[in-house]
């Protein structure tokens, strides 16, 4: 059984609804990741004992264990409790609080790293410590942290294809629906590879601009 | 949580988490030769080899890794590459964590200072010989860290093959949680092997790091 | 002497970075036994003469001579790999940065050529670093691991080292800029005494004192030209070029002498 790529056009329409959904969930869930990332960080290094503890041992198994395993346990784990979230909103909150841990420890180390002398003039100016954080030294950790929170997101993009494990039609299985089809897997998957190689190009290349405007406002 | 549960079904768990330890073993074994090759390749003296391990990277690291691995097992046999489940991970895997690997290796030797490469060329030593005597040695102990963060990557990695049916801890945890409806208990038994398989690693590196500053 | 065929011959010696002239038609003869400073500012093209001696920064055109073989002959890239790994084995470098070896003891730094390439046994590159090592006064440390040595005591063991190779002429790139002022002298006096031994040395420096002191022929460069070049006591005490006496000016000055 040999290659044969004209099967592939008549499905072009379900793949790049695929790729679509896939550029959509890349999106939320990063945004997510992105936000909960600078939220992880201020609770890892503010919040009181109780609520610092049980959650730093969170983030712990979370860094330690395949993202996968957290889709399963989300995706189900909801279930149980009687939430029963579309697929797609599932990934989303499964690939965005991944990623938001791996951002909240790029954050952490730029919070501590952001001079003392920072938060000292902020608070001799009259802010709040939440004030200080805030509009002082959150900003700046951010900026610092903005190339490897980047590679974090391209990271993102290709672990987005795990989510069609939990039946969210996205590029991933979008190829396999077109695949069920045609028992064609190579042509489909060396399609998808495709697309993904593109949407990664287009990200690269956008993080790239990105980097170099954070640089200059340095 | 169901203690009584999660103490009937972990000894399944154990046999998995060996699956998931064989897996890493390989893929790490793999990726280390694919990686030493890669590097080789990028800092070639001929352009055509330096393309080759371009494209490598870039292909590999542009594309999912479950993309990779599914072409290799379902696409496999359309152009004569019939693999079971397991070789399938191991190959696919091993590829995929190599191409970090390249740039985790290329970038150690280029860390190596310059003046290192000429300081040994003008003692009248080849390229290769000066590579090997000098610049080598010198790059292992940069790379030790680096590699151990590929590692641990790559030990979670090993998760990828559940959905090729490969008997391994998120396998088995995925199965157990569809038949017992207890998600949290079994990500937390799957979990903590995960956990201790990546302590030891993560120990094993940073004890080798540790020797290799030292000698 | 001056009918003497030259030790080291640099003949028209051209280099360009695109557009970039950094050396402008250069010749340079040394006879064996000769000392040859040369002095110049910073970018004024004189370590990458020194290093195109070596070939370790090729010249765009001209011909580098060594007794009656050209270094940078034109050959086959495999040909031409084995001919200039030969000839460097004649050729002694120090650099400013020392470049040992700092994953090999002073030992390993100084055996590791010699076994490679003289195939040595291990007892006779032993005592070939002893030799070397006493020489620079540096036996003491032959246990060390570059780490733990002094800048001065570096770079002594880097002249050792090249020395090992029993060389026909030693190339020194500013081999005591980048040490403090209290070690330069230490490894002055280990050029000094390789002077007295006649060994033919081509040497790029700041230090003018030095440069007058040991050498029979000092060059000033100059945005890639010779500007000047004579004995020292003629280059330091009566320059004819007013670039050459702008710069030692400044220099002096600079230096606070």
């Amino acid at each position: 059984m040999g290659l044969d790529f004209t099967v592939v056009p008549k499905f072009m329409d379900v793949i790049l609804l695929g790729a679509l959904w896939t550029i959509a969930i890349t999106i939320a869930a990063a945004t997510l990741s992105f936000f909960g990332g600078i939220m992880f960080a201020v609770i890892a290094l503010y919040a009181p004992l109780p609520v610092r503890l049980p959650f730093r041992f969170f983030a712990w198994l979370f860094m330690g264990t395949p993202l996968l395993l957290q889709l399963f346990l989300i995706y189900f784990g909801l279930v149980q409790i009687g939430i029963d979230l579309p697929a797609f909103v599932a990934g989303v909150i499964g690939l965005g609080l991944h990623f938001a841990v791996y951002n909240s420890e790029l954050i952490q180390a730029s919070i501590l790293a952001v001079d003392k002398g920072q938060t000292e003039a902020a608070r001799t100016l009259g802010l709040s410590r939440m004030q200080a954080l805030r509009k002082v030294v959150i900003p700046q950790a951010v900026r610092d942290v903005v190339p490897p929170i980047g590679n974090n997101m391209i990271a993102l993009l290709k672990d987005s294809a795990l989510v069609s494990v939990i039946g969210v039609s996205e590029l991933t299985l979008s190829a396999q629906l077109a695949i069920g089809r045609t028992y064609r897997p190579f042509e489909f998957y060396v399609v998808a590879a495709v697309f993904y190689y593109i949407i990664n190009l287009c990200m690269e290349a956008g993080l790239r601009r990105i980097e170099r405007r954070t640089q200059a406002s340095r | 949580m169901d203690f009584e549960l999660m103490l009937r079904v972990y000894p399944f768990f154990l046999k998995a988490a060996l699956v998931t330890i064989e897996l890493s073993v390989l893929t790490a074994l793999l990726g280390l030769a694919c990686g030493a090759l890669g590097a080789a390749a990028r800092l070639s003296r001929l352009s055509a080899l330096r393309w080759i391990g371009a494209a490598y990277v870039s292909l590999i690291r542009g594309t999912p890794a479950l993309i990779q691995l599914f072409l290799l097992y379902f696409g496999g046999p359309q152009i004569g590459i019939q693999l079971d489940a397991f070789s399938a991970g191991v190959i696919g895997l091993g590829v995929n964590i190599g191409a970090y690997m390249t740039e985790t290796i290329r970038g150690a030797i280029v860390a190596v200072d310059k003046g290192q490469t000429e300081a040994a060329r003008t003692l009248g030593l080849s390229r290769w010989q000066a590579m090997r005597k000098v610049v080598i040695p010198q790059a292992a102990r940069l790379m030790v860290r680096p590699l151990g963060v590929n590692i641990n990557a790559l030990i979670k990695g090993t998760a990828l093959v559940a959905p090729i049916s490969v008997i391994e801890l998120t396998y088995t945890a995925q199965r157990y949680i569809g038949s017992t409806y207890k998600p949290f208990e079994m990500f937390m038994i799957s979990g903590a092997l995960y956990m201790v398989i990546i302590y030891v690693t993560g120990h094993g590196v940073a004890w080798l790091d540790r020797r290799v500053r030292i000698a | 002497m001056t009918d003497q065929k030259p030790f080291v011959d640099i003949r028209n010696a051209q280099k360009s970075y695109g557009s970039l002239e950094v050396l402008k038609d250069i010749s340079l003869q040394v006879q064996r036994g000769q000392i040859v400073a040369i002095i110049g500012p910073s970018g004024s093209g004189k370590s990458t003469l020194l290093r195109a001696i070596n070939d370790l920064d090729p010249l765009t055109g001209g011909e580098v001579w060594l007794e009656d073989m050209q270094i940078n002959r034109k050959l086959p890239h495999r040909q031409y790999e084995a001919h200039i790994n030969q000839v460097r084995q004649d050729i002694g470098m120090v650099f400013q940065h020392f470049n040992l070896f700092p994953h090999l003891s002073v030992r390993g730094n100084i055996t590791l050529a010699p076994r490679l390439l003289k195939h040595l046994s291990e007892a006779e590159a032993n005592a070939l670093a002893e030799e070397q090592l006493e020489k620079v006064g540096m036996l003491d440390r032959i246990d060390y691991f570059p780490s733990r040595l002094s800048g001065g005591q570096k770079q002594r063991v880097a002249i050792a080292r090249a020395l090992a190779m029993k060389p026909k002429v030693m190339l020194f790139d500013e081999a005591t800029s980048a040490l403090d002022p209290e070690l330069v002298d230490e490894v002055n006096q280990v050029m000094k005494k390789l002077a007295e031994e006649h060994m033919t040395m081509i040497i790029v420096t700041h230090e003018m004192g030095f440069a007058e002191s040991v050498c029979d022929r000092v060059l000033f460069m100059d945005q890639g030209v010779v500007v000047e070049e004579g004995p020292p006591e003629v280059i330091f005490r009566d320059p004819q070029n007013e670039r050459t006496r702008n710069f030692l000016r400044k220099h002096l000055e600079g230096s606070n002498r």
